[in-house]
């Protein structure tokens, strides 16, 4: 297929680009492939917009005589317009904007075509190999090894080929493991607390349907990596309620007789259609300004988003207490295993492990607990707040993560190497990309689409120096402790950084931290300075002690 | 008082689930209620501060005393024996209580200042320098002598300034108009524009009472303003209660009797509906285990933002009055000393530059509330009173700069620690500066013979008060700043409603720290610049020393061999304030998501009863 097909009105003249807070423009808009591209005529100022099709979310038109105007709602939450004089033309384009943004085939979007203008200092797609990461976890333990079972993704589609599990149960006790939780997810390892010795693994629901069939296998496995005499917490991210309606599916929770050193403690955690609700529901609050202060408050209690983030940050607070508090290992589970049980794994290691609030850590946590844990990131963030296609797969679960995160950097704002826009640009970039590293739901689809091969990594991208400083946090200094956020309604706050983000003059606010940053280098050089002058004083007047001697 | 000293006394987090506690020794002194835990940390608290004292049912651990304070900490303290509660009970009210003005902590309250010093602090703010500063008199104001003795009106201060064509008989005819006797005077002049903003209490127009002098005072003050002939009323009550009131023979002005007004309510709820919402909003904010959604919805309920943007938007309003059409505005309420004080002191925070400044803050809270008889007193229950006097007006003006600070964190010279310790001072009646009601009052109170002004002890610790971010280019003299009221620009003020409450608080502060680093620059840049002179004495002297240090420089390195001498002579860098990276109270048992673990812990008490010290560390 041929973009070109799509286009039928690739360029117009004397459209006028509306944006909040700023002055409309008049210019240019054409359509490529890939890119809306609007540029202004005006000689003194003139301005470039390029939107990524794949950013829209959705669009409206409306005619006002032969005066066509497109409202163009984006997945970064940035609402724009645009005056189309010509109604052919405004229709024109209208569709085509809709045709290119809903792309069926992967293979078709702009990560496939994108070509980097700069240079790759390290591939992005090799940064974090399991193999590199394992070898920092024998160094402390030799209970794990890295089984490649799952080579070719048959034990389990949206596993990676690579994955680590206890050293004593082998290929074959995987395998019996592997059918009897669902997707084929056997319990395998997340996370080694250094400190104690205590682990983190995750799964999916076994397959005990109702009449509670239970696995030797897995009972083998998970018993295994507790020594005698230790306890191991399991948290089921469901409620028990929706547990036990899992088992007439087929699901369920295993049984605690079998498992005799674990506890089963429920800790639900919303999902899907829920999430994708809520997440509609405060970008709708949030995008109208005329809600007066009972309005707001009470539409900013119904989206429900901060007892989200709330919930989420307080089931992965409580895995890192089991681990860090009662020495305890944990396994943590839902129903696949690839969505809430990801947010409190990764939570807890941002929690408990200080390299994971470096940005080199954090990619690298996002690498393993979210990429090739199979996170399904193309189904999940296929459409963000303004979709009306109600998919049950589509929820904003990695924006919840990444609230959470943000919430924490919030509470402990030296702790964390990245600074707020780093995880900005994450949300960007899982809804709507230049980069291959988002794309497909799994490892197993990535390596069919050979994404490393033809596409580029946005880690690639991230880690150029000069990239690279504009996601530092100058506050930053190295925090070896255990960071325990606080959870209580008052601590917690709407992540304006996503959410009000273009619906407010944000310009006093960027000055203020413009002044901070001023303030953090200039202490920096100064001191600097200071030690230079002094070592020179030093120098002078060891030579003038050197002359008195002679 | 029979007893002073009272052991193995319980003080519980007010937050935890766990009932974790700190044991020590609670002393009650003449002013001070003094708890000493085993770390023997001190927390101090005052009697004036103490709003409530309740003695709850007993339990088995012993009686447990609930002391709320205006500062909204709220301390919870289990007593081992019921008598000895009992007798700590009864002295706490007796002592929170106080019949006479004498008796406040200020007439004892000695920081061992000589009379000149402490006359010296009470001339520190001079209002009289302000109103030259604006402007007053010129052409158009002057001072008026009518109130010289008080004889006008009681509740203001002695000096006016008035319109020049404003006569003593306009004066006089115009204050018997209006609810005691408050006519309208200049509050704040505007010299670019050359519109005033005035203030006064409602007229007693009842259902069609007219008052000549009183037209001709309005008339007076549009005609003072060359630039707009029309002027703005604003009456800050909501529309019905306005109404309600000429029923008793008050009221508001009929515009077809005043010529170029336009007249215009605002609806700030009145002081007894500000108290009930913060009521609620206490009781909203101090619940155990609160979800978000009962936060969010108790945050509605309680109305409390609602009424913080009433009064921010009001103060927008006044100010796009004078800075959009250079038009005077005329602000009142019932008496004009509440919601007319709010609006009057923000619009012209808004509007002047000055009053973003530390002193100029002062300044403006000496001349709309302090001077214009707002009445501390009753509102913050300094002597044993009508409860229903009581209302938090002052504490919204300053949450309502609070937001404005959120906004516009480069504008203002001050920061949040200020607006909290005038908070803090307003209830402790450690100083004289707000107690009575009004300038008369605190004249026969001898106030400044017999106690000192809180400003100069905060000037001397400015340091602390000054926000690192200031940029007094941000806003030249009088540069407007237009806050966006747009709803969502308004937040729960965590700081102040959860000052004490330690385990909800970010637990490293970016403002510190910046705090800290500015100014640790500050020293750095003199230091550079002594050592620059130093070098500059040294290489005068010989020649040699700089033709060696030329040639060592590719080298430096043996030169730190040999202790530097001079580093012992120089000053050490000033150390960053170590609590400011402490990650304080970071606890998993001071969170609330401790609570599972605590159910588990029925079955089995092995696992959890630990009681985990407080992490701390310096990073």
């Amino acid at each position: 297929m041929e973009f070109a097909e799509l286009i039928k009105t690739p360029r117009a003249d004397n459209v006028v680009l509306h944006r909040p807070f700023e002055p409309a423009v008049e210019g240019t808009l054409c359509l490529t492939g890939h890119h809306l591209i609007f540029s202004s005529r005006r000689q003194d100022n003139a301005e470039e917009l390029w939107l990524l099709h794949s950013n829209i979310d959705s669009i409206e038109k409306r005619f006002v005589g032969s005066l066509g105007t497109i409202v163009i709602k984006c997945k970064d939450l940035r609402i724009i317009q645009l005056d189309i004089p010509g109604m052919e033309e405004c229709l024109n384009i209208a569709s085509s904007i809709e045709a290119l943004s809903t792309l069926d085939s992967v293979t078709l979007m702009y990560p496939f075509f994108y070509r980097p203008m700069f240079e790759i200092v390290e591939d992005g797609w090799s940064a974090f190999l399991p193999e590199k990461e394992f070898e920092f976890l024998n160094a402390l333990t030799d209970e794990w090894r890295l089984t490649y079972i799952n080579k070719d993704f048959s034990i389990c589609p949206s596993y990676p080929p690579v994955v680590t599990v206890p050293k004593s149960i082998d290929d074959e006790t995987l395998q019996k493991v592997a059918v009897f939780r669902h997707g084929g997810r056997f319990p395998v390892l997340s996370y080694y607390h250094k400190k104690n010795g205590m682990v983190m693994m995750r799964t999916s629901q076994p397959l005990t349907g109702t009449n509670g069939k239970r696995c030797k296998d897995d009972e083998k496995l998970i018993n295994s990596t507790l020594g005698p005499g230790r306890r191991g917490y399991i948290i089921d991210t469901r409620s028990l309620s929706a547990a036990q309606q899992a088992r007439a599916k087929g699901g369920g929770f295993g049984v605690e007789v079998y498992y005799p050193q674990w506890r089963r403690i429920h800790k639900s955690v919303e999902r899907f259609n829920i999430l994708q609700e809520s997440l509609i529901k405060l970008v709708e609050a949030c995008n109208d300004q005329s809600h007066n202060m009972d309005r707001w408050l009470s539409k900013l209690e119904a989206s429900n988003w901060l007892t989200h983030v709330k919930e989420i940050l307080t089931a992965g607070c409580l895995a890192a207490q089991c681990i860090d508090r009662e020495d305890a290992s944990v396994l943590v589970h839902g129903t696949e295993g690839t969505d809430s049980t990801l947010q409190i794994t990764s939570l807890a290691q941002i929690i408990l492990d200080p390299d994971c609030r470096t940005i080199r850590g954090f990619e690298s946590l996002i690498v393993r607990e979210w990429l090739q844990a199979g996170h399904p990131f193309q189904q999940r963030c296929a459409q963000s707040a303004y979709s009306n296609s109600k998919q049950k797969w589509e929820a904003p679960v990695f924006l919840l993560f990444l609230d959470c995160v943000w919430q924490m950097l919030h509470q402990f704002p030296c702790s964390f190497e990245f600074n707020e826009h780093f995880l900005v640009t994450l949300f960007e970039h899982a809804y709507a990309s230049q980069f291959g590293t988002f794309l497909g739901n799994n490892e197993n689809e990535r390596s069919k689409l050979k994404l490393p091969q033809k596409t580029m990594s946005l880690w690639s991208w991230v880690n150029q120096p000069e990239e690279l400083k504009n996601f530092k946090n100058p506050l930053f200094e190295a925090n070896s402790l255990v960071i325990w956020p606080s959870v209580a309604p008052q601590s917690l706050q709407l992540w304006e950084g996503v959410f009000l983000r273009w619906n407010r003059p944000s310009k006093f606010l960027d000055e203020a931290q413009e002044e901070m940053r001023k303030i953090i280098s200039d202490n920096r050089v100064l001191q600097e300075k200071v030690n230079y002058l002094r070592r020179k004083v030093a120098h002078m007047e060891t030579n003038d002690e050197m002359q008195e001697d002679l | 008082m029979s007893l002073k000293q009272v052991e193995h006394v319980k003080l519980l987090d007010r937050f935890s689930t766990s009932n974790k506690s700190l044991t020590g020794t609670l002393y009650l002194t003449a002013t001070h209620l003094l708890f000493i835990d085993a770390n023997q940390r001190e927390t101090w608290i005052l009697h004036h501060h103490i709003a409530a004292v309740e003695k709850l049912p007993l339990t088995t651990s012993g009686c447990p005393l609930v002391i709320q304070c205006k500062n909204f900490r709220v301390v919870h303290f289990v007593v081992p024996r019921e008598r000895d509660c009992h007798d700590i009970y009864n002295s706490l009210l007796q002592l929170s209580r106080t019949a006479k003005y004498e008796e406040l902590y200020a007439f004892s309250y000695n920081p061992k200042q000589n009379e000149s010093e402490q006359a010296k602090g009470w001339q520190l703010i001079d209002l009289a320098e302000e109103y030259k500063r604006m402007g007053v008199p010129n052409d158009y104001w002057q001072l008026s002598d009518a109130n010289r003795d008080y004889k006008i009106c009681e509740t203001y201060p002695r000096e006016l300034y008035v319109p020049r064509t404003a006569s003593k008989p306009i004066i006089v005819g115009s204050s018997k108009f209006r609810s005691k006797g408050r006519f309208p005077v200049l509050s704040y002049y505007h010299k670019d524009k050359k519109a005033a903003i005035c203030r006064c209490s409602q007229p007693l127009s009842g259902f069609s009472a007219r008052c000549l002098e009183d037209e001709h005072m309005l008339q007076a003050i549009s005609k003072a303003n060359p630039s707009n002939r029309y002027m703005y009323v604003m009456d800050t009550r909501p529309k019905l209660n306005a109404m309600a009131n000429r029923a008793a023979g008050k009221g508001y002005e009929n515009e077809d009797n005043y010529s170029n007004i336009r007249f215009q309510f605002v609806g700030i709820e009145n002081i007894h509906v500000m108290r009930s919402s913060l009521q609620k909003l206490l009781e909203v904010s101090g619940t155990k285990g609160l979800s978000v959604n009962d936060f969010l919805s108790g945050l509605e309920n309680s109305g409390w933002l609602r009424h913080i943007k009433a009064v921010l938007d009001a103060a927008v309003f006044l100010v796009k009055a004078i800075a959009v059409e250079s038009a005077s505005v005329l602000v009142h309420c019932s008496d004009g000393w509440d919601r007319t004080s709010q609006v009057c002191s923000l619009g012209a925070l808004l509007l002047d530059s000055y009053y973003r400044t530390i002193k100029g803050f002062m300044v403006l809270i000496e001349k709309d509330w302090i001077s214009f008889g707002h009445k501390f007193s009753d509102r913050c229950c300094q002597l044993d009173g009508d409860p229903k006097e009581i209302s938090p007006v002052f504490t919204q003006f300053l949450e309502s700069v609070w937001n404005l600070t959120e906004q516009f964190p480069q504008a203002f010279e001050y920061n949040e620690a200020f607006l909290l310790q005038i908070h803090e001072h307003v209830h402790s009646c450690q100083f004289g500066n707000f107690l009575g009601n009004c300038q008369k009052e605190r004249e026969e109170l001898k106030l400044k013979e017999k106690t000192y002004s809180l400003w100069p002890f905060l000037l001397d610790e400015q340091k602390k008060y000054q926000n690192p971010l200031y940029n007094p280019s941000f806003s030249p003299n009088l540069t407007l700043l237009e806050p966006n009221t747009v709803s969502f620009n308004f937040k729960f003020w965590r700081n102040m409603y959860h000052q004490f409450d330690r385990s909800m608080h970010p637990r490293q502060s970016v403002y510190d720290l910046i705090m800290d680093m500015s100014e640790q620059n500050k020293q750095l840049e003199e230091d550079i610049k002594q050592l620059e002179a130093k070098i500059k004495r040294k290489s005068g002297q010989s020649d040699v020393v700089l033709l060696k240090e030329h040639q060592q420089s590719a080298h430096p390195a043996p030169v730190m061999l040999k202790t530097p001498p001079c580093f012992k002579k120089d000053q050490p860098l000033i150390p960053l304030n170590d609590a400011v990276r402490t990650i304080e109270g970071s606890n998993t048992a001071d969170n609330r998501y401790s609570e599972f673990m605590e159910e588990l812990s029925k079955a089995e008490p092995a696992i959890v009863s630990l009681e985990y010290g407080v992490a701390r560390m310096t990073c």
